[in-house]
């Protein structure tokens, strides 16, 4: 449906950094969202996460929005980052942490 | 035939790689969301592809993904893919 188009684009523009996810950030509901969660919360970026488990139309909007089929799936100034595999391998070689610094955003000096 | 001969055999017509290998993972993910009674829900997929070469990490996941959209549509919950080009 267009309008969730129109809607998750307005969350991806209005959010520097979005998560879309299976529970919270708090309570990640499934392994591989709990993964990303773990690496924006390590690297102390601020970001938006929301719940495609609250939602269907959000759920299955998000996977038409970037032509990709699982969740989660991460954002970065409205661009489609990746999923768990690519996120984790991103910030294990630092481009994660790169990615983001590019983008204007506090990142937290790994240490 | 199975799911992951199905993944096997998809993979290899698309992609021709020189590695490639299908691990269902579905019994670590028993009783989460997304599992099926008879598994087959969850795999691990390694595969090795001259088709990588030049492409960034999510242009190789969609080429995978797309190779495989019958499956995620009939049964397959997650995919976590380790996709290399030969060298890397």
């Amino acid at each position: 449906m267009a309008d969730i188009q129109d809607e998750i684009r307005q969350e991806v523009t209005q959010n520097p950094v979005v998560l879309f996810m299976k529970g919270t950030p708090q309570f990640p509901m499934c392994g591989f969202s709990g993964q990303v969660v773990q690496i924006l919360d390590y690297l102390g970026v601020p970001y938006k996460g929301i719940n495609v488990l609250e939602d269907a139309d959000i759920r299955q909007g998000i996977k038409d929005f970037s032509n990709w089929p699982t969740i989660p799936q991460l954002y970065v100034k409205g661009e489609f980052v990746g999923g768990c595999d690519i996120v984790r391998e991103m910030f294990q070689n630092g481009e994660l942490q790169a990615h983001l610094a590019n983008a204007g955003l506090p990142v937290r000096a790994a240490g | 035939m199975t799911v992951k001969e199905r993944i096997n055999d998809k993979l290899s017509a698309a992609l021709a790689p020189l590695q490639l290998e299908v691990i269902d993972e579905s019994h670590r993910h028993h009783g989460h969301s997304g599992w099926r009674e008879g598994g087959e829900t969850h795999f691990r997929v390694k595969v090795v592809s001259a088709a990588f070469a030049g492409k960034s990490r999510v242009e190789r996941h969609r080429m995978v993904n797309a190779a495989l959209a019958d499956e995620f549509r009939d049964r397959v919950h997650a995919l976590a893919l380790e996709t290399r080009a030969p060298g890397e």
